[in-house]
């Protein structure tokens, strides 16, 4: 009974790593009615920027909302860049070029910064917790904490707000939204720089405990994907419900 | 009649001469494929992207070390050392196609040092078929060196994963005798290998394993396989990891509140990976390891000189990072080769320097081992390094303790 | 029989061109370097059944690096185990992967376009795990080593076995795309309400697109461990079935020789990049070890965004887009010098 606890507990603490990156990639589908494939890479190299200045001297709490800025202008970037020019392109080719952007970042990281593990530092102690006999980090705990805050903000950012609301619309019908008015460009573009800000925020959480290095998204967004999914693709919530599920399976189970 | 007996002697004499003139070929030196006047070209595949690019430093620092032997040595015997290394990205795929090139476009002497169990099997037939010398393979797999009767080209140069294991076993008999043993292990090659070794090495004793558990490279974290080891009562654990994993398991144990005693591989011990698991909440208790190279962030090394000689070396190298446990493998196996190249003397032939390398070693000043570690084959004996020393960690770094164990002639 | 020489379109004589080249390349060439090209024609025959299955009949399959690890390890433990003449085991990996891609492709019909990209993805990433699970059969971690198959110069005989098998594919795929399956296919893939409508078997067409292509992917493999006489779990990873991805793209979707192109690029640019760039002197030194360093994975990357962005319809895309704006403008240049108008702009289209 007590390691079948154990177990949960663990699960639930990594399902929490999987639901934060599972957020960015709900928001992208929202925003474009694509899954991208390159969210945990620029996850990770936001989180190496955020190393960066750390190592610089910048204090932690200036370098987190000075990453979390940089990410949100990196993902616009992309989405002008990269994806505007394919906007109307068939899903197919949409795909492709995310793998490609995966690829070429994931090349890009290495090549900078080494493909030697590093520490990255948290707010929260790594001191334990125990729950009813089971132990949980206080960094386990602040992952499921921030992935709670974040999903809060999403939720009331696309269903209470103007901006949310022409930001779904802009996704999901593109050309009565231009009729009525909206620049649909410029708000897949805010949706790409949001869920680009989300992934860093879940990348600077989960480094502490993944340990930052260039691969360290890859075994991630597989299960992020599949708590995406499983949680129905649209819904923050679903992701953040299906992390926890896929966590807890994977621990309980790990075949 | 005088004057036809004194021209037949001279004859004779002139004869004889001309005779030992012909003769004597003296010492004439042969070479081979990718040996000119001045140079030896050798090859080398390794991952230098993807997933395991953190072994790709090894390279840049033998050749570091090549560079420094081209520089301040001359060469070897008067030739420069080239080294081309090729990216696999740890594929098989990739490796044999890479291999194949570097053999019959590229035309080296030797293979060395090429990383990677799987990468290095799937060209161990072709090379042995091609009669290329595959020297010094980076991995422990003991195949490598166990089958070297079947593959004569092919030699190991590290400690076997089976031997490094049995040593761990012989010190877990003589220190903790009545331990119940939980084993972590990573479900490849390389973890099988160690497991294996361990079983092996308890013998007997080889109900003290508990629990043992497995995990893929895919895996994202090994949280459950440890409350499992836990939950079973294990007292002892062991991590046949690869030092993410290590890392992340050390801090795990420590969150789940557990304090066993730990033994982890020489793969994963460098200081560095300590620190990083220290920062991450590993208490590191009661933590156990061997070695048998000399790690740069130890003080206890610092006016050592074949430290100096490695750090000298090593700045050879803009990429390597001196405190990387990898960079001196790298520079103390290319010490091996020249060491080799050097014995070959004026025979320079491929079947001369294999011969010398599988059968012939008996290095004992490396400076870059740990003192009494020697590097030694015979003709019965193809294993070159087989003795390594239990560090145990103080808290601030590795205190070796005993001496070194040598697991020579174990492993069959 | 003259005149039909004189009128067969010039497509065919490339077609003839083409082929003659594979026939005598391994004579100009270095013997590893017919193994090189024997590479780039496995991959070749990969995406021209992945090609199938995306560009004729509009399904995504980011797995089709697992289909080639079933037909490899089908071979090997054929010929390993059960000592089956090499050849013998190729035909028949390609019908039992085929059979499983046709299984494969019954539930699939049921998932969108999306979900069916990551649950062929899901699959590529499980594949190498799920190979290490039958030890006794697959030989785990180990993987299996295969004597090779001629004792001399064994890499222009796999070449050659190679280009025979990928010239009757290559074959059959013309004749599947011309044919009323193919038809069907692409009628599936612009719009299936029209062509059920039409009175087209939606499901049957689509896991036969799916059967066929891994049929396709289950030969290249078996070839594959013919060519490297060596299979484990991690020559398959997760990269492989990327790659047949973007050979696809890059060759150019729903196109014949789209694939043959796509192959080799897929195949050489990796290698070639890391290996041509440091020896440019023309290039930076910075620019040129950080390419190095980083590995095919960025010129990869940096190169599928390019071709995606300024030629969607691949290579061969590219080379129809501009033989069609050559002949107009030959066309316009041959009815000037008559005394003709050139054609309206508004009638070019």
């Amino acid at each position: 009974m007590q390691e079948f606890l154990q177990q949960v507990v663990s699960g639930i603490a990594q399902g929490a790593i999987f639901a934060s990156l599972a957020l960015a990639l709900v928001l992208i589908y929202n925003a474009m009615g694509l899954v991208n494939f390159a969210q945990g890479e620029m996850a990770m190299l936001a989180t190496f920027v955020a190393f960066t200045l750390i190592n610089r001297g910048v204090n932690y709490w200036i370098a987190l909302p000075v990453t979390v800025v940089i990410a949100f202008a990196g993902g616009v970037a992309i989405q002008r860049i990269v994806i505007r020019p394919v906007e109307r392109a068939p899903l197919l080719t949409l795909v492709i070029i995310t793998l490609g952007l995966a690829t070429l970042l994931n090349g890009l990281a290495g090549a900078v910064f080494g493909y030697v593990p590093r520490s990255f530092p948290s707010p929260f102690s790594v001191q334990t917790v125990e729950i009813l006999g089971a132990f949980v980090s206080y960094r386990d705990l602040g992952v499921i904490a921030v992935s709670g805050v974040v999903l809060l903000a999403i939720y009331l950012l696309l269903q209470r707000t103007t901006v949310g609301l022409t930001l779904r619309a802009a996704a999901h019908h593109p050309e009565a939204s231009r009729l009525l008015g909206v620049h649909v460009s410029w708000m897949l573009a805010l949706g790409w720089g949001l869920a680009s800000a989300v992934g860093a925020v879940s990348g600077i959480m989960v480094a502490p405990i993944i340990l930052l290095e260039p691969n360290m998204m890859q075994t991630i967004i597989i299960y992020a994907f599949a708590a995406a999914v499983l949680g129905g693709i649209e819904s923050p919530l679903g992701a953040v419900v299906g992390g926890l599920i896929v966590g807890v399976t994977v621990n309980l189970c790990w075949c | 009649m005088a004057q036809i007996g004194r021209r037949i002697a001279a004859i004779a004499a002139l004869l004889v001469t001309i005779a030992a003139c012909g003769g004597s070929t003296g010492t004439t030196s042969q070479t081979d494929v990718g040996i000119t006047s001045n140079s030896i070209l050798l090859g080398n595949t390794i991952a230098l992207s993807g997933p395991a690019a953190a072994y790709g430093t090894i390279a840049n620092a033998e050749n570091a070390y090549f560079t420094y032997v081209n520089n301040n040595q001359g060469g070897v015997n008067g030739r420069k050392i080239t080294f081309k290394i090729l990216d696999d990205v740890y594929n098989p795929a990739q490796t044999v196609p890479l291999t194949k090139q570097l053999v019959e476009q590229d035309k080296v002497f030797a293979m060395f040092s090429g990383l990677g169990t799987q990468a290095q099997t799937s060209v161990r037939d072709y090379l042995n078929t091609q009669k290329v010398p595959q020297l010094f393979v980076a991995t422990g797999a003991t195949t490598f060196m166990l089958d070297y009767p079947q593959h004569n080209y092919t030699i190991g140069w590290q400690p076997p994963y089976q031997g490094e294991a049995r040593i761990y076993a012989k010190d877990v008999l003589a220190k903790h005798s009545g331990a119940k043993i939980g084993v972590l292990y990573q479900n490849d090659d390389y973890g099988q290998d160690y497991l294996k070794g361990l079983t092996d090495g308890l013998g007997s004793n080889a109900s003290m394993i508990v629990d043992k558990e497995s995990y893929d490279v895919t895996a994202a974290s090994t949280a459950s396989q440890l409350a499992t080891l836990k939950a079973k009562g294990a007292d002892t654990v062991f991590l046949f990891t690869t030092p993410a994993f290590t890392i992340k398991s050390l801090a795990i144990i420590t969150a789940l509140h557990w304090e066993p005693t730990i033994y982890l591989n020489s793969v994963s011990n460098p200081q560095v990976y300590m620190g990083i698991a220290a920062k991450a909440g590993a208490a590191l208790k009661n933590v156990t390891s061997v070695g048998y190279i000399k790690d740069p962030t130890d003080p206890q090394w610092a006016a050592d000189e074949g430290m100096k000689l490695y750090k000298q070396v090593i700045a050879n190298c803009t990429t390597c990072n001196v405190n990387d446990g990898f960079n001196i493998y790298g520079v103390a196996v290319a010490w091996t080769m020249v060491d080799v190249l050097k014995q070959a003397g004026s025979n320079m032939t491929r079947a001369n320097v294999m011969s010398i390398a599988g059968t012939q070693l008996n290095e004992t000043n490396n400076p870059f081992l740990l003192p009494g570690v020697v590097v030694k084959t015979t003709s019965s004996d193809h294993f070159p390094i087989t003795q390594e020393q239990v560090i145990t960690w103080s808290g601030t770094g590795w205190t070796l303790s005993g001496t070194t164990i040598d697991e020579r002639g174990t492993l069959k | 029989m003259l005149q039909r020489l004189r009128t067969t379109p010039p497509r065919y004589w490339l077609v003839v061109v083409v082929v003659l080249f594979f026939l005598g390349l391994p004579t100009v060439i270095d013997s590893f370097q017919a193994g090189e090209w024997a590479q780039a024609l496995i991959l070749a025959i990969a995406i021209m059944g992945l090609n199938i299955l995306v560009g004729y009949s509009g399904q995504l399959s980011l797995g089709h690096g697992a289909f080639m690890a079933l037909g490899a390890y089908t071979s090997a433990v054929l010929a390993h185990r059960y000592k089956m003449d090499y050849l013998l085991t190729i035909p028949i990996a390609g019908l039992l992967t085929g059979l499983i891609g046709f299984l494969f492709g019954i539930p699939a019909l049921r998932l969108s376009a999306l979900y069916l990209a990551l649950a062929t993805f899901a699959l590529a990433v499980v594949a190498p795990s799920l190979i290490k699970r039958p030890v006794e059969l697959t030989g785990g971690v180990q993987g299996i080593s295969l004597p090779p198959v001629e004792p001399m110069t064994s890499d222009q005989w796999v070449y050659y076995v190679t280009l025979a098998f990928a010239l009757l594919l290559f074959w059959l795929a013309w004749n599947l795309v011309r044919h009323r399956s193919g038809r069907a296919m692409r009628a599936i893939r612009d719009g299936e309400v029209a062509a059920a409508a039409s009175g087209v078997n939606i499901a049957g067409y689509k896991t036969l697109a799916f059967g066929i292509s891994a049929l396709y992917a289950g030969i290249a493999g078996s070839l594959f461990g013919m060519a490297t006489s060596f299979v484990s779990p991690d020559t398959f990873p997760v990269s492989l079935s990327i790659q047949l991805l973007v050979g696809v793209v890059i060759g150019g979707l729903a196109s014949i020789p789209g694939p043959l192109i796509g192959g080799i690029f897929a195949y050489f640019l990796p290698i070639e990049s890391n290996q041509w760039v440091p020896t440019q002197t023309w290039i930076p030194s910075q620019i040129a070890s950080t390419v190095v360093k980083a590995g095919p994975a960025v010129s990869y990357g940096a190169v599928l965004i390019l071709i995606m962005i300024f030629a969607p319809n691949g290579i061969v895309g590219l080379i129809t887009a501009g033989y069609t704006r050559l002949r107009r403008r030959l066309q316009g240049a041959a009815d000037r010098e008559a005394g003709q108008m050139p054609p309206d702009a508004q009638t070019i289209s």
